[in-house]
């Protein structure tokens, strides 16, 4: 006699699981495989030759793609900044107030996450040429016009996390500060601030990891001294395929993970201590 | 909640930034854009808006629209191969234990925070020729062969590497890998909001499985399932990576047009009608969505 199966628990089925697996490999087995052929010791790569961290080293000897990193660092930072502030403002202010066309600019602030990049892309591209940006500014206020366009569609994502974390706000707490005199600049940074700051970690992290991974808009936007590095991988891409592209893959995405996992925890830091309200 | 009049200074300085900056650096840029698929070039980089409409007639020319329609068609397969793949993905998660739940969860989201460009890179070393995909179907195409010979039926002709990358089926593959996320997570909201007794009751009645997913949970799940659509298709619809890096000279798709328009043919204002058209063609996928997500109770809305 078969083993009984509950009748709903279907991870527990022979086709479900097969299916699970054919997904997951689908989803997975591409990036494995190009975070191990970083480490093969052969240049083209379908066989393996042996492990090897020279591809590590030509991709770090490699200036161009080391700028490009150095670019998407200075360039996710400062975008996270702005993006918190910016995002936990539009948050508050949604929350906190009701005025005249408020579902109208609800709506606007998400407007940047669901245009396709392309759009949005174009969009900056034709922007910072008209108004005349110019170019030759000194780093890093060169990657002003990239950094500038990233905020756009960076804090949109913060206003959504605070925004979901002020919901579990109580309000008693706020009008017991103002029995104590507290005014609304105290109750901001001494109430506000403080429930909304895991709110505010995930959020940067978030920014951050948006900022650090687009292309497309930054595609449109970067000019030839303003290469970050998506952009520096996509043109090695179109060049040739060398394993030095897989090594410097597999950094962003380590880099990647950990940040998203970093976010998850605060996240869950954000759950946990809004179920003990 | 407060009204705004009676604390306007502190609404004013919450206000101020955040709306500045979403109509300096993201309206008016898109509205310079809408304004510019109105215009024409007068000179090499003169474009005077004359309110024409020229630029969307032209957009309607037959090379013109059998893109667009190539991109709808691709979206469209890439979006019903997500929904069969990821429909039972979620349906797993949605029923699994809590610690598996957990886990399975962030296995599907993790590729969605891994780079666009490099996955889409990583797809190249699987679809070439010499490359995985090939390899694999090799493997078992010997292995078949040898079976056939064991068993005296004689043997296959040696395998013939298929032609892979560079084609409309690698775009499709590379926009299915890169959306596959985008379709579960909702499938798992719509899903997970799914009373539990309706589908033991529909099981207990005699129903088996398949019509109980049929009658039961589908239609259950309808709004999930079509916000799942939309998400997936909106972006597969708009997709640059995939159609330029896979795709081959015949699979490129709207975005791919409208980067030329702007990077190489210098033609802005029909750059910026092609833009609009994937606008509007967006607008009018969010507006279904939430139209079903009022007249369904909200559900699925949430992603």
């Amino acid at each position: 006699m078969k083993p009984m199966v509950e009748p709903l628990d279907y991870l527990r089925r022979g086709w479900m699981r097969l299916w699970l697996g054919v997904v997951f490999l689908f989803l997975y087995a591409p990036l494995l495989a190009l975070v191990a052929f970083s480490f093969n010791d052969s240049k083209r790569n379908i066989v393996w030759k042996g492990f090897t961290l020279k591809y590590y080293q030509k991709a770090w000897e490699n200036s161009g793609l080391v700028e490009a990193f150095g670019n998407s660092l200075a360039i996710a930072f400062v975008a996270t900044v702005v993006s918190v502030v910016l995002g936990g403002m539009a948050a508050l202010l949604l929350w906190r107030f009701r005025f005249p066309a408020k579902s109208v600019l609800s709506g606007l602030f998400g407007l940047p996450i669901v245009v396709p990049e392309i759009c949005m892309g174009v969009a900056m591209l034709t922007f910072f040429v008209k108004i005349g940006w110019p170019a030759d500014l000194p780093w890093p206020l060169n990657l002003g016009a990239v950094t500038m366009a990233h905020i756009s569609f960076c804090f949109p994502f913060v206003a959504i996390v605070v925004g979901a974390r002020l919901v579990s706000f109580n309000p008693e707490m706020e009008e017991a500060a103002r029995d104590l005199g507290a005014s609304d600049w105290d109750v901001l940074r001494d109430i506000l601030v403080p429930h909304m700051k895991p709110a505010l970690i995930a959020g940067a992290l978030l920014a951050f990891t948006l900022s650090l991974d687009d292309f497309v808009i930054t595609f449109f936007t970067s000019g030839p001294n303003t290469v970050t590095f998506p952009v520096k991988v996509y043109s090695m891409v179109r060049f040739a395929l060398t394993p030095a592209v897989n090594a410097a893959s597999t950094v962003l995405m380590a880099i990647t993970i950990l940040l998203t996992v970093l976010a998850l925890r605060a996240q869950r830091g954000l759950q946990s201590s809004a179920q003990a309200h | 909640m407060q009204d705004w009049r009676r604390n306007s200074g502190f609404f004013a300085s919450l206000a101020v930034p955040p709306v500045a900056w979403l109509l300096l650096l993201f309206l008016v840029p898109l509205g310079g854009v809408w304004l510019l698929s109105f215009g024409q070039n007068t000179g090499l980089t003169e474009i005077t808006v004359t309110g024409t409409l020229a630029n969307y007639q032209r957009a309607l020319e037959p090379l013109y629209l059998e893109i667009m329609l190539k991109s709808l068609w691709i979206a469209g397969a890439t979006t019903m191969i997500c929904l069969i793949a990821g429909f039972p993905v979620a349906l797993a998660i949605v029923f699994a234990p809590p610690r598996a739940k957990t886990w399975l969860l962030l296995l599907v989201m993790l590729p969605f925070w891994t780079n666009l460009l490099i996955r889409t890179y990583a797809l190249i070393a699987v679809l070439r020729t010499n490359g995985f995909l090939n390899a694999g179907l090799g493997w078992l195409w010997d292995g078949l062969s040898g079976l056939l010979a064991l068993l005296g039926l004689g043997s296959l002709a040696p395998f013939q590497p298929l032609h892979l990358l560079y084609t409309d089926f690698a775009v499709v593959f590379g926009l299915v890998y890169v959306h596959l996320p985008f379709m579960v997570l909702p499938l798992y909201a719509a899903l997970e909001r799914i009373d539990r007794s309706l589908i033991e009751a529909s099981l207990d009645l005699g129903a088996g499985h398949l019509r109980t997913l049929a009658y039961v949970v589908c239609p259950l799940a309808l709004p999930g399932i079509i916000s799942g659509v939309i998400v997936t298709m909106v972006p597969a619809l708009g997709a640059y990576l995939a159609p330029d890096l896979l795709g081959g000279p015949s699979s490129q798709l709207i975005a791919n047009v409208i980067e030329r328009q702007f990077k190489r043919a210098n033609d802005w204002p029909f750059g910026a009608a092609l833009s609009f058209l994937l606008m509007y063609a967006t607008f009018i996928a969010l507006f279904v969505r939430a139209a079903v997500a009022r007249s369904r109770g909200g559900g699925g809305a949430a992603l």
